[in-house]
This record gives C-alpha cells, sequence and structure tokens, in this order.
C-alpha cells in the first residue's frame, strides 16, 4: 500500500490541504478561500470557524482527488499563517470575536503607550521582536481590554488562545471533547510571550502585556505536536506544525547554519538559518525559531520587505501602465537600464533593516529621459536592492556572507528580478522545483516525525534544482547602484521628518 | 455552403456599435440599440469580453471595445505572462519526466525560449530563457511551423539549414512531418537538432484554439525514444497532458 503525507496551509486569504508522495511530488491540490472582514479602517479580521469548516471540506476532497483513504496517510503537518490568532470558550468551542489578521494595526495607540513602560529593551530581549502591531500580543491584550468581561473569564480559565495551528489541532483532536491544546515553537516566537532561551511562556512578558498565563497553550517542538484526528477524516496523526515561513525554510531544506531562504510574493520574507546559535540582531532584523526538531532549535533572523509584489500591482492597478503583473518585464525590457530612476516603496514605512514607520514612499532621479520602461525597470528593481539590504544585514550579524539564496513564490517567475538578485547580492539565486515550499515544509516536518522520512539527509535528496541565476553585473557598476539606493532611501528618512505631525 | 452564423454576425454588429460614438454603451442601450433580448447582448458581451475584444468599465459598469482589438496583428500573449501562467505546469512535467523543459515562441523565424525548467538530476545545467532555437530541427519549432500557416509558408521559400546528418532539408520531407504533427497534436525530433538528442512538445492555445506556444521536453535520445527510434508513449502523454492543463489555465484566468 502506498503511503503519503499531507499538509494543511492555513494561508491568509485560503486554507489548502496537499498531499505529497515520498519523492516530494505533490499528489492532490483541494482549496478553500475564506472572509476578510475590515469592520473599521486598519481592522483585518477572520472568522475561525469559517477556515475550521474549510478545513472540514478540503480534506477528504484532497483524500478523494488522491484516490487513497485516511489510512494511507503516514501523517498531517499543520502550517499557518503567523501572529493570526482567536479566543475561544474552552467549553462549547464558540470564538469570542472574530480572529485579528497580523495586517490588522488596531494597535497603534496601544503600542505607542507600551512602548513608553519601563522594561522595553528586556521585552525584545527575551522575545527577540520589536514592539509592534504586526505581532500577536498587543492585540491580545486589546481584545482583554475592551471585549466585556474577557479578562474575568480568561482569569477564571474558561477561554483559550490559539494562532491558527492551536485552534485546528484543538478542533481536529476533539475540539470540547479532549482536544489538543498546544502550539509549536516557532509559531509561539511571533507573539511576544515566548522566551526564546528556554522556549517557554515567560512570565515577565505575560506581565508587561497583562496576558492570563492559563488561556495559553502547551509549546512544544516543531515536530512533536502527538495528536490523532477524531474529527474531520478520524485517525490521522498531526505530528508537526510550523509558522509558514519557517515552514517555508524548512521545504527549501535551508538546514545549515547561514543558509537563506527568500519568498516573494506580496512581500518579502527572508529567512536565514543560524543553527543552535540565537544571534540577536544589531542590523535590524527579528530573532526567531527556524524550526525545532527533537530537543535542540534551529534558530533563525528574520528580514521582512513590506512591499515587493504589492509594488508591481499598484504599477497595474493605480499606475494602468500594464495590464499583468508579468507584464512588467517586458516593459522593464524596453530599456536597457533605470535611467538613473529609483522608486522606494516605503508604502506603510520601511520594514527590515531599518524599522521607520513614518517613512513614505519616493520615486527620484526624474529627468524628461525617463519614461515607463525606467519606472518599470525601478519597480523591480527595489525589490531586488531590499533584498540587498536585509541579506548584508544577515550576513553581519552572522559574520560570514551565506554562499546562495533558495527563493520561492510567485515573483520567481519574472526573470529579469530573478537576474537582477543574483547581479546585486554578486551570489547564485536558486529556484526548487517544488514550488509549494511552505507546504512541503510541512509536510517534510510531519514525515519527519513519523519515520516516512528517515532524516535531513533523506529531506535533502528530494530537493532538485528547475533554475539557478547566476551573478553577471560589473561589481562597480553594481556598487555604485547601491549607493544610488541607499541614497534614495536616506531621503524617504528626511521626508518623515519634514512631515508635520498631526 | 453552410448558412451565415447569427451570433457572429450580432457580435460584428456590438463592435461596430461600440467602435462609433461616444464608445461607452451600458448593456440595455446596446440591447435596445441592436434589438436583442439583454440575455442574449450579455452573452455577446461576455463572450467578447473573454477574447478582450470589450472592456467592462468596473465603475460604470458599460462597455468599450477592448485594448486586444488595436493589437490583432501582434502578440497575443506576453511571453513573461505565459511563463508565469505555466510555471507550475512546467515544474510538474520536469519531475514526472525527470527532463528538462522548455517552453518556446515564435520570435523572428525562430522559436525564442520563453521558459526553461532544469532537468532534476542537479548536475551542472545553464538557464536557456531567451535563446533561440531553429524551427525546423526543434520539436518546440515544428508544433509552431505545424499550426501556423504564414510560418510554414515562410520556412519553405528559406533554405532548411542542415545541422546533424538527420535534420529535415527538403520542404517536401517538411511538409508531411508537420501534416503528422497536425494529426496525433504533438511533434517529435531525434537527433536532428543535436546528435544523441531528442526532444518531444505539444501545443499551447489559448479559448478559440489558436496556437501561441509550445511546451515541451529535450534530453538523450535513448531516454526519449524505444529502440525503434519512436518518442516514447508514456512520455508523449505527460508532454500532451501538461500542454492541455497550460492551455485550461489560460481559459480559466481569462
Amino acid at each position: 500500500m502506498q503511503r503519503f503525507v499531507m499538509a494543511i496551509d492555513q494561508g491568509t486569504t485560503s486554507t489548502r490541504c496537499i498531499v505529497f508522495d515520498q519523492n516530494a511530488r505533490l499528489v492532490a491540490v483541494a482549496q478553500r478561500e475564506h472572509r476578510q472582514y475590515h469592520p473599521r479602517p486598519g481592522w483585518v479580521e477572520q472568522d475561525a470557524v469559517e477556515i475550521w469548516r474549510n478545513v472540514d471540506r478540503i480534506v477528504p476532497q484532497a483524500l478523494r482527488q488522491a484516490g487513497i483513504t485516511a489510512d494511507q496517510v503516514v501523517a498531517m503537518g499543520i502550517t499557518n499563517q503567523r501572529e493570526t490568532f482567536v479566543l475561544w470558550d474552552r467549553h462549547t468551542g464558540v470564538p469570542i470575536g472574530r480572529a485579528i489578521v497580523w495586517e490588522d494595526i488596531r494597535t497603534e495607540e496601544l503600542v505607542t503607550e507600551l512602548g513608553k513602560k519601563p522594561g522595553l529593551e528586556e521585552v525584545r530581549d527575551r522575545c527577540g521582536l520589536p514592539l509592534a502591531t504586526y505581532f500577536s500580543a498587543p492585540s491580545l491584550r486589546w481584545m482583554l481590554d475592551n471585549v466585556a468581561g474577557l479578562r474575568a473569564k480568561a482569569e477564571r480559565g474558561d477561554v483559550l488562545f490559539g494562532t491558527m495551528d492551536t485552534w485546528l489541532i484543538w478542533n481536529l483532536t476533539g475540539g470540547v471533547n479532549g482536544g489538543l491544546h498546544v502550539t509549536d515553537v516557532t509559531n509561539a516566537s511571533r507573539t511576544m510571550l515566548m522566551n526564546l532561551s528556554t522556549r517557554q511562556w515567560d512570565p515577565m512578558l505575560l506581565e508587561f502585556f497583562g496576558v492570563p498565563s492559563k488561556i495559553l497553550p502547551e509549546i512544544r517542538p516543531s515536530t512533536e505536536i502527538s495528536g490523532v484526528t477524531t474529527r474531520v477524516v478520524p485517525g490521522i496523526k498531526i505530528t508537526a506544525a510550523l509558522g509558514d515561513q519557517h515552514a517555508a525554510l524548512f521545504g527549501q531544506t535551508c538546514f545549515e547554519k547561514g543558509s537563506i531562504k527568500g519568498t516573494y510574493g506580496t512581500g518579502g520574507f527572508l529567512l536565514m538559518n543560524t543553527g543552535n546559535e540565537l544571534v540577536r540582531s544589531k542590523h535590524g532584523l527579528l530573532t526567531t525559531i527556524g524550526y525545532q526538531i527533537g530537543g535542540e532549535p534551529a534558530y533563525a533572523l528574520e528580514g521582512s520587505i513590506a512591499v515587493a509584489g504589492s509594488l508591481v500591482q499598484w504599477f497595474r492597478d493605480n499606475l494602468g501602465l500594464i495590464h499583468s503583473a508579468p507584464e512588467i518585464e517586458t516593459l522593464a525590457r524596453t530599456v536597457k537600464d533605470n535611467g538613473g530612476c529609483y522608486i522606494v516603496p516605503a508604502f506603510s514605512g520601511l520594514f527590515a533593516p531599518h524599522w521607520l514607520s513614518q517613512a513614505r514612499g519616493l520615486v527620484v532621479g526624474l529627468t524628461s529621459y525617463i519614461n515607463k520602461g525606467h519606472l518599470a525597470r525601478a519597480v523591480l528593481e527595489a525589490t531586488g536592492w531590499q533584498t540587498r539590504e536585509v541579506v548584508d544585514a544577515m550576513n553581519a550579524d552572522l559574520g560570514v556572507p551565506t554562499p546562495v539564496l533558495k527563493v520561492d513564490g510567485g515573483m520567481t517567475a519574472d526573470h529579469l528580478l530573478m537576474q537582477f538578485i543574483s547581479d546585486v547580492l554578486d551570489i547564485p539565486v536558486q529556484r526548487p522545483l517544488v514550488a509549494e515550499t511552505v507546504s512541503l515544509g510541512a509536510a517534510y516536518a510531519a514525515g519527519l516525525a513519523a519515520g516516512y522520512w528517515p532524516d535531513l539527509e533523506g529531506l535533502r535528496r528530494n530537493w532538485h534544482l528547475a533554475a539557478r541565476w547566476n551573478p553577471a553585473m560589473d561589481a562597480r557598476h553594481r556598487e555604485n547602484e547601491y549607493a544610488n539606493w541607499k541614497r534614495a532611501v536616506e531621503l524617504t528618512f528626511a521626508w518623515a521628518r519634514s512631515t508635520p505631525s498631526t | 455552403m453552410p448558412g451565415p452564423i447569427q451570433s457572429i454576425e450580432r457580435a460584428a454588429a456590438v463592435l461596430r456599435l461600440l467602435a462609433r460614438g461616444s464608445g461607452h454603451h451600458g448593456l440595455t442601450e446596446i440591447a435596445d440599440s441592436l434589438g436583442l433580448a439583454r440575455g442574449t447582448a450579455h452573452g455577446i458581451l461576455r463572450t467578447l469580453q473573454r477574447v478582450e475584444f470589450v472592456e467592462q468599465d468596473q465603475a460604470t459598469g458599460r462597455y468599450r471595445l477592448g485594448a486586444a482589438l488595436l493589437h490583432l496583428g501582434t502578440s497575443y500573449l506576453d511571453a513573461n505572462e505565459l511563463r508565469s501562467r505555466s510555471i507550475n505546469w512546467a515544474d510538474t512535467l520536469a519531475a514526472r519526466s525527470s527532463q528538462e523543459v522548455r517552453i518556446g515562441m515564435h520570435h523572428d523565424g525562430a522559436v525564442l525560449v520563453v521558459h526553461h525548467v532544469f532537468r532534476p538530476d542537479d548536475s551542472v545545467q545553464t538557464l536557456g530563457i531567451g535563446a533561440m532555437l531553429p524551427l525546423h530541427a526543434t520539436a518546440l519549432g515544428k508544433v509552431l511551423l505545424a499550426y501556423d500557416p504564414d510560418l510554414s509558408a515562410a520556412a519553405r521559400r528559406r533554405e532548411l539549414t542542415s545541422l546533424t546528418r538527420r535534420t529535415i532539408t527538403r520542404t517536401q520531407m517538411l511538409e508531411r512531418v508537420l501534416t503528422e504533427v497536425r494529426g496525433q497534436g504533438w511533434a517529435g525530433e531525434a537527433e536532428e537538432y543535436m546528435p544523441g538528442e531528442a526532444s518531444i512538445a505539444a501545443p499551447i492555445r489559448i479559448p478559440g484554439g489558436l496556437v501561441i506556444g509550445a511546451i515541451g521536453i529535450s534530453g538523450a535520445a535513448d531516454r526519449l525514444c524505444d529502440s525503434a527510434g519512436r518518442p516514447r508513449a508514456t512520455l508523449v502523454h505527460q508532454v500532451v497532458q501538461a500542454a492541455e492543463s497550460v492551455t485550461t489555465s489560460l481559459v480559466d484566468e481569462n
């Protein structure tokens, strides 16, 4: 009987169930989107029950598509949008309000207030993250302060907290009838409540954010989830869970210290494996857990680019200069260079490594010579230079330059961009054959835990190169261009300072 | 001879209406002007929208002529868009066949490689996007020739360069092969481009059936062909299936 591994990828816009075989080939995919709620400006919510119902439908659907039965599924791995969480009633399983999504910025004021409290440095040191609306803890605090009676209920132990992995595992393993209330270290590392060294909830952090410990799940290594489904399709072992970017790192088989993956979609997410060394960034990166297989975690440095593919979407939808996103490459190829034009897409501030929320976007170097082809180049190059800044920071923090960048995500179809990234980093850029690295990473972790794959080496053998771009840019030209880009970025700081505060 | 097809006549009338005057009309206006039931007019407009001859203004809901009409003679699908839409299918084909995959479109009397996936054996390979291949000596090229009468006429007028002992250099022979390609829906080639190498390719179509490109595999002749020198049926099936998947994805997203 042929056996398979299943991954559930609970993403920001949809939930997918993917079945893989032993050669890491994709056998079936079932997907359902869920609604995004925007009840007020800056608020982003999702219905956790809708997401759970979607899982209930896509798992049997994927099995049917693959033509297999549940007993052929060796293990299930769960990966999810990070930071998004939901609170629910322990006795009824009913969510308390909707899930608050990572994009939600309702806590802007609260974050400013919390930022004035003593102990902020200590917070960053313990959890590895800067205080920002993006992470779960501020939003959780907001819920506790703003939902009537919630804090009292939470302190009585009637409420459960969970990132989306926790919510799905609790439901899959029985819900009110003995569901497991657990999370993995990578998801816990995005809440601001976990201590990176102990990998447990930290009393000082709970105190700082005013979160009662009774609501929190047990933190486990990524491959020690040890649940069995009793609902949807009963009898499948849930062996692993990982946040989506961490799963991508694992799916790209970035197992060595110093290896980096870059996922290019709406934004760009770069993660570097720093091995068993907890590196506290001196260059504006986040410290997080890459994954934990067994006793020792692999730590990671993360640098996020807020605007990557979304700049191409803006170019298409707001400027109307192209009809579809891939046409940006065609337009960019109508000219031979950027003509001296640079675009810094600080639409809502700059993320890593600058972390300047007041910065705003700029187009600089305009002359009468500049046409839409130059602008198209500048759009693509912006993602290349932002990658360079993050990789420079990673190399500086680790002290060793990385030899190669492994890429995935929709933007890897852009040949010009991939070549440009290779050129500006001066290292090869590699695309793997399986584009679904997030799901694959969760499947890998689950299969490893179940003994379906023997070890990391076995997984590495499944990784095959689909494309490789080699650097071909003249060194002096590269450094001149990089200097120009840095000047352009500095101008966004100046603009931020000159904007009167309201 | 069959009579005129009413729906095409009506579609032509819709286009003529949109081409004159303000150029912006609502559904009711169009239906009333042409004496059509609203449902009929809506069906015609939806179809014209699908082939991009008509666009609908998102804010007002009014219809106007589509940009594609202005570029009827030029490219049907952007090469980079084709790569973006077909990348998953090309990866799947490489994984299933264990061979390298290329997607080609016609450009300037040759096959322009718009996408390339390495053979998944982790050997050192060079990315061939942007390379030009001969039309008459590759499977990708034969597909493009077979479904484009102008292109194959031009090929007949030119000298067919001999690249190996097996390259087809006689136009009559090429004609016969292209007829065969149209009949079976795929093309093959063994040692016609490079000694020891073979390739198999199938057409990628846009809605309506127009062939805009080809997807294919290439590799060692003894891997791709059986002992009689014929392309292996399982590989042919995989290539044809990949081409159909890409074709379907082009229909879906339009």
